[in-house]
C-alpha cells in the first residue's frame, strides 16, 4: 500500500548553475566591498556597514546556496526561529552591561 | 457504579503475546545495537534508575549530616561535594532525561501512528552519550567529586577550586548533546511522522508537552554546552574570560549558563505535565478541559521561558534595570502553568474520578506543583528574593516543583503506562500505599525547608544554628519515609515483571492510538498505518470502539 | 552532459503481511516513503544547524560585551591580524560553498563525474582554508600572542617594535588596556578555532562522501546525504562571514 496520501509529493526544486554563479560573484564583491570600507574611516558607522553587509552575504548564502527561499515554510520557521532566539540570547544578556552603567534609578 | 475502570482479559487464559519488541531478537547485542524506540527507553528506564538511587544515596547523607546543628558527620569540604554531586546528578542524569528518554521515546511514535522515531540511531547515540556522561560522573565521585554546586558559580570554579570541575564539565556538555538529540529527535518525529488524520489538534496533550519541551532541549542546552567549553578553556589555560584581573567578568559565565538551566527547568516540567494530562483526563473519564489552551500554553512556557534567566542572578551583580525586566518577565512566565492547573481541575469537576495509583501521584502533583509554582512567584519578585534567595526556601520550592512535581508525575507516567510497556499490571494496593508514603514523606520533608528558609537558614551549608535543629530533623525524618516511597515502586515493580496480572491491550480504557495495540507492543508498533479519524480524547469513540469489538466476538 | 542515470535497485518484501511495496535500497523501514525520509532528514539537519547557531552564540555575546568594553584593545588586537590571509580565506571559503553547491546541483541531475569533481574541490578548498589558518595560528605562536602563561605584552606597549602595529601608526596602549588585548586574543582562538574544528569534521566528511560518490550512491536519486552535508557546509561559511567581519576588520583606517 503506498502511502503518498497523506504527504504531498512537492517537486523538488533544483536551483540552475546560473544562479549560484550569479550568488558567487555577488559574495566576491561583497567581500571586496567590506574589506575596502573598513580602510575607510566612517566613524560609528564602520561596524555597521561591517555587520550589514555580511548580513547581506549571509542572506544570499542562506537563501540561494541553502535553498531557503524555494523551502517549505517550515523550514522558513525553523531558520526564523533560530535567528529569533540567537538575537534574543545577544541582546537580553547585553542588556545587563549596557545597563550597568546608568547608575542608580 | 464501579469503583474502579479497570478492565483485565480473563486472568485463567490469558498470556502475553508471544511475538512483541522485546522477545523478538535475543542477545545482548540485539539490544545494545538496538534501533527500537522502545528498547530504548527500557535502557534509559533502567540507567536513569540506577542513578536516581545514587542521587537519592547522596540526599541520604545531606539529610543525615543536617539531623545536628555542627558539621560533624563529614568534613564541611566533603558536605560540599555530596550536595554538588547530588545536584549535578539530579538534575542531568535523571530528571532531564527522565520522562522524555523514556516514557517519550517509547510512546510518542505509537501516540502518532509511526513505526519508530525519525532518527532511530540518532536515538541509540543519545543514550550512549547518556551513559558516557553518566561514567564520567562515576569517575568525579571516585576522583573525589567537585565542590561548586552543581550552578558552577564563577569565580568560584574558574580560579579558587581544586577539585574535579572538568570531569564534571565533561559530564554535563555530553550529557547536554544526548538531551539535545532526543529533542532534535521528537520534533522531527511530531511533524513529519503523523500517520494519516492525526493533526496537531489531534496529538495527544502529552506528545504536545515534549514538542515544548524539545524545542528548549535544541536551543537552550547548546548555550550550556559552550558555557562548559568556556569554563574549562578559563581553567586550564587561563583566557581570561571570567577573570576580573584580566579584564573578564565572572558574571558572563552566570548569564550563559543560567539561558540554559533556567529553561531546563521546564525541560524537565514540561513532559511531566504531558503525563498529568493524559492520567487525569483517563482516571475522571473526561476530555481533558480546554485542549488548545493546554497545548499552547505549553508553547508559551517554553517561548517565555527563555527570557527569564536572570531572575537566578538578582544578588549577583547584574543591573538593576536588568533585574527589573526579567523580574516583569518572571511573571509573565507563571501565567501558562496557571491555565493547566485550571484545566486538569476544570477536567476533573464532574468527571467520573477513580482512585488508581497513577490518579493518587497526580492529586499529589497538583497540589504539590501549585505549591511549589506559587512560591516559585514569591521568589521571581526581586524585593522577596534578595531576602529569600541562597536560603532553604529556594531549595524547598525548587523540590517542591521537582521532586513533588516532576518526580510524581515521572511515577504516574510509569504506573500508568507498565501494562502497556511490559503486559503486566503492578500491585494495585502496595503501589497506592507507596504513592501516599510518599505524598505524606515529601511533606514532612521539604514544607519545613520553606519555614528554615524564611527564618534565615542559609542553603549548602553544613552546620546551622542550633535554633533551626527542630526543623531539620523534621525535614530529615521525612527523607525517610520518602526513601521508603520510592524503593517500594523499584521491588514491587520488578516483581510484578514475573507475577503481575496480565494487563490485555487496555486495561484503563483509555483513548490513545498506543492502547489499541497489544500489551507489550510489536516492534513495529502497528500492523498496518493506522488512519486517525477522531478527535484526542474522545470516550465515545472508544465505547463505540469496544461494543464493535465484542459485537464482532458474537 | 550528465552521465547515464543509475537506478537504485528497487526492494521488495515478501515476509512482512503489509509490505508488499517497492521502495528504493536507501529508504529505512520507519519511513512511509522517501519523500518522508528526505524531508525529515533534511528537517532535522536544520534543527542540528540552530543547535550551532546558539553554540556560536556564546561566543558571539561574549565577543560583543568585551569588544564593548575594551575598543582600543580590540583595535590593538586586530591590526595583529594579516587582513590579506583573511580575504584570501574569505574567498576560499565563499568559493568552496559554490563548489559545494554546484556538488548538490550535480546529485540533483545524477552528474556522478561532476559530482566527484565538485566534492574534491570542495575538499580543496577546505584544505586551503585550514592552510592559511595554519600559517596564521603559527605567526601567533611565534609573537606570544596565544592567551595563557606566555602572552606577550609587548606589541601593544611599545607598538613600534612591532611591525603590524607600526604599520597602522599605533600608538601605545596603557598597561591595563594592553592587558585586555589577551581577551581579544582569547576570543579570536576560541572562534576561529571552534570554527576550525567544525571545518575539520566537515572536510573528513567530505573525504567519505568522495569516497561513496565514487561508488555512485549519491548520483541514484538519493541526494538527502549531500544536500545536508552541503547545509552544513553553508552554515559554517556564514560562521566565517561574520568572524572575519568581526574580528579582521576593526577600524583599519588609521
Amino acid at each position: 500500500m503506498s502511502e503518498q496520501s497523506n504527504h504531498a509529493e512537492h517537486a523538488h526544486h533544483v536551483t540552475s548553475p546560473t544562479v549560484y554563479i550569479v550568488i558567487l560573484f555577488s559574495l566576491l564583491v561583497g567581500t571586496a566591498l567590506t574589506v575596502w570600507a573598513s580602510f575607510i574611516d566612517l566613524g560609528p558607522w564602520n561596524p555597521i556597514i561591517a555587520l550589514a553587509i555580511a548580513t547581506s552575504k549571509a542572506m544570499l548564502v542562506v537563501l540561494f546556496f541553502m535553498g531557503v527561499k524555494y523551502s517549505t515554510k517550515l523550514t522558513k520557521l525553523t531558520v526564523i526561529a533560530g535567528i529569533f532566539i540567537f538575537l534574543g540570547l545577544i541582546s537580553m544578556t547585553l542588556s545587563d552591561y549596557v545597563s550597568r552603567a546608568w547608575g542608580r534609578w | 457504579m464501579s469503583a474502579t475502570i479497570i478492565n483485565l482479559p480473563d486472568q485463567s487464559t490469558a498470556r502475553i503475546p508471544k511475538v512483541n519488541f522485546m522477545t523478538k531478537e535475543n542477545g545482548l547485542l540485539s539490544w545494545l545495537l538496538t534501533g527500537d524506540h522502545k528498547r530504548i527507553a527500557i535502557l534509559y528506564l533502567i540507567s536513569i534508575t540506577f542513578f536516581f538511587f545514587i542521587g537519592g544515596a547522596l540526599a541520604g547523607l545531606i539529610r543525615l549530616e543536617l539531623l545536628t546543628p555542627q558539621s560533624d558527620l563529614m568534613a564541611t569540604d566533603t558536605y560540599n561535594k555530596v550536595f554538588t554531586m547530588h545536584g549535578v546528578i539530579m538534575i542531568f542524569l535523571f530528571l532531564v532525561p527522565s520522562v522524555p528518554a523514556t516514557l517519550g521515546n517509547f510512546f510518542i511514535p505509537m501516540m502518532i501512528g509511526a513505526k519508530d522515531l525519525a532518527l532511530p540511531k540518532i536515538n541509540l547515540l543519545s543514550w550512549y552519550l547518556y551513559v558516557a556522561g553518566g561514567i564520567l560522573v562515576i569517575y568525579t565521585m571516585a576522583a573525589g567529586g567537585v565542590d561548586t554546586g552543581w550552578t558552577f558559580t564563577t569565580p568560584l570554579s574558574t580560579h579558587y577550586i581544586n577539585t574535579n570541575v572538568m570531569s564534571t564539565g565533561m559530564a554535563v556538555f555530553i550529557a547536554g548533546f544526548s538531551s539535545i538529540f532526543t529533542g532534535l529527535n521528537f520534533i522531527v518525529t511530531l511533524h513529519k511522522m503523523r500517520c494519516p488524520g492525526m493533526t496537531w489538534f489531534r496529538l495527544p496533550l502529552f506528545c504536545w508537552a515534549h514538542y515544548a519541551a524539545s524545542i528548549l532541549m535544541v536551543l537552550g542546552t547548546p548555550v550550556l554546552a559552550i558555557a562548559v567549553v568556556l569554563l574549562a578553556l578559563e581553567r586550564t589555560v587561563g583566557i581570561g574570560v571570567f577573570d576580573p584581573t584580566k579584564g573578564g567578568d565572572p558574571l558572563l559565565f552566570q548569564h550563559l549558563f543560567w539561558f540554559y538551566s533556567h529553561p531546563a527547568v521546564y525541560i524537565m516540567i514540561l513532559p511531566g505535565m504531558g503525563v498529568i494530562s493524559e492520567t487525569i483526563s483517563t482516571f475522571s473519564r473526561k476530555r481533558v478541559f480546554g485542549y488548545t489552551a493546554v497545548a499552547f500554553s505549553s508553547v508559551a512556557i517554553a517561548v517565555f521561558g527563555f527570557f527569564v534567566w536572570a531572575h537566578h542572578m538578582f544578588i549577583m551583580g547584574v543591573s538593576n534595570y536588568a533585574v527589573l525586566v526579567f523580574s516583569l518577565l518572571t511573571m509573565l512566565v507563571a501565567v501558562p502553568s496557571a491555565i493547566k492547573i485550571f484545566n486538569w481541575t476544570f477536567t476533573l469537576y464532574k468527571g467520573s474520578i477513580t482512585f488508581e495509583t497513577p490518579m493518587l501521584y497526580s492529586f499529589g502533583f497538583m497540589g504539590l506543583f501549585t505549591i511549589g509554582g506559587l512560591t516559585g512567584v514569591f521568589l521571581g519578585t526581586s524585593g522577596t528574593d534578595i531576602h529569600l534567595t541562597e536560603t532553604y526556601f529556594i531549595v524547598a520550592h525548587f523540590h517542591f516543583v521537582m521532586v513533588g512535581g516532576m518526580l510524581m508525575a515521572f511515577l504516574a507516567g510509569i504506573h500508568f503506562w507498565w501494562p502497556k510497556m511490559t503486559g503486566r499490571m503492578y500491585p494495585e494496593k502496595i503501589s497506592q500505599m507507596a504513592a501516599v508514603v510518599t505524598f505524606i514523606g515529601f511533606n514532612f520533608t521539604f514544607f519545613p525547608q520553606f519555614i528554615l528558609g524564611e527564618l534565615g537558614m542559609p542553603r549548602r551549608y553544613a552546620a546551622y544554628p542550633p535554633e533551626f535543629q527542630v526543623l531539620n530533623v523534621f525535614s530529615t525524618a521525612g527523607a525517610t519515609i520518602l526513601g521508603v516511597g520510592y524503593l517500594l515502586p523499584v521491588l514491587y515493580l520488578t516483581w510484578s515483571l514475573k507475577y503481575g496480572e496480565i494487563a490485555g491491550d487496555n486495561p484503563w480504557q483509555a483513548t490513545g492510538l498506543e492502547w489499541q495495540t497489544q500489551s507489550p507492543p510489536l516492534t513495529e508498533n502497528f500492523t498496518q498505518t493506522p488512519i486517525m479519524d477522531h478527535e484526542a480524547y474522545d470516550y465515545e469513540w472508544l465505547e463505540a470502539q469496544q461494543a464493535k469489538e465484542v459485537a464482532s466476538a458474537r | 552532459m550528465p552521465d547515464s542515470p543509475t537506478a537504485s535497485p528497487a526492494v521488495t518484501h515478501g515476509a512482512l503481511a503489509e509490505a508488499h511495496h517497492e521502495h528504493p535500497s536507501y529508504q529505512r523501514h520507519h519511513f512511509e516513503s522517501v519523500d518522508q525520509q528526505a524531508d525529515a532528514t533534511n528537517f532535522a539537519m536544520w534543527l542540528f544547524l540552530l543547535t550551532e547557531v546558539m553554540f556560536f552564540g556564546g561566543l558571539f555575546t561574549a565577543y560583543l560585551i568585551y569588544r564593548n568594553w575594551y575598543y582600543p584593545a580590540f583595535v590593538a588586537g586586530s591590526h595583529q591580524l594579516d587582513v590579506r590571509w583573511g580575504t584570501l580565506n574569505t574567498l576560499v571559503l565563499i568559493l568552496s560553498s559554490f563548489t559545494m553547491a554546484m556538488g548538490v546541483w550535480c546529485s540533483e541531475t545524477r552528474r556522478k563525474n561532476g559530482l566527484i569533481l565538485c566534492l574534491v574541490l570542495t575538499f580543496t578548498l577546505g584544505m586551503a582554508f585550514l592552510g592559511i589558518k595554519t600559517i596564521e595560528y603559527h605567526e601567533k605562536w611565534e609573537k606570544h600572542h596565544i592567551p595563557g602563561m606566555h602572552y606577550s605584552l609587548q606589541s601593544f606597549l611599545d607598538p613600534a617594535s612591532d611591525e603590524a602595529a607600526a604599520k597602522y601608526g599605533d600608538s601605545p596602549l596603557p598597561l591595563d588596556m594592553a592587558r585586555h588585548t589577551e581577551i581579544y586574543f582569547f576570543l579570536y582562538f576560541a572562534m576561529t578555532g571552534m570554527h576550525a574544528l567544525h571545518m575539520i569534521i566537515g572536510i573528513a566528511i567530505l573525504g567519505y562522501m568522495i569516497f561513496r560518490a565514487r561508488a555512485g550512491a549519491y548520483t541514484n536519486g538519493h541526494v538527502t546525504f549531500v544536500e545536508n552535508f552541503g547545509l552544513y557546509w553553508h552554515f559554517v561559511d556564514i560562521v566565517w562571514i561574520y568572524l572575519f567581519a568581526l574580528l579582521y576588520l576593526i577600524s583599519r583606517h588609521q
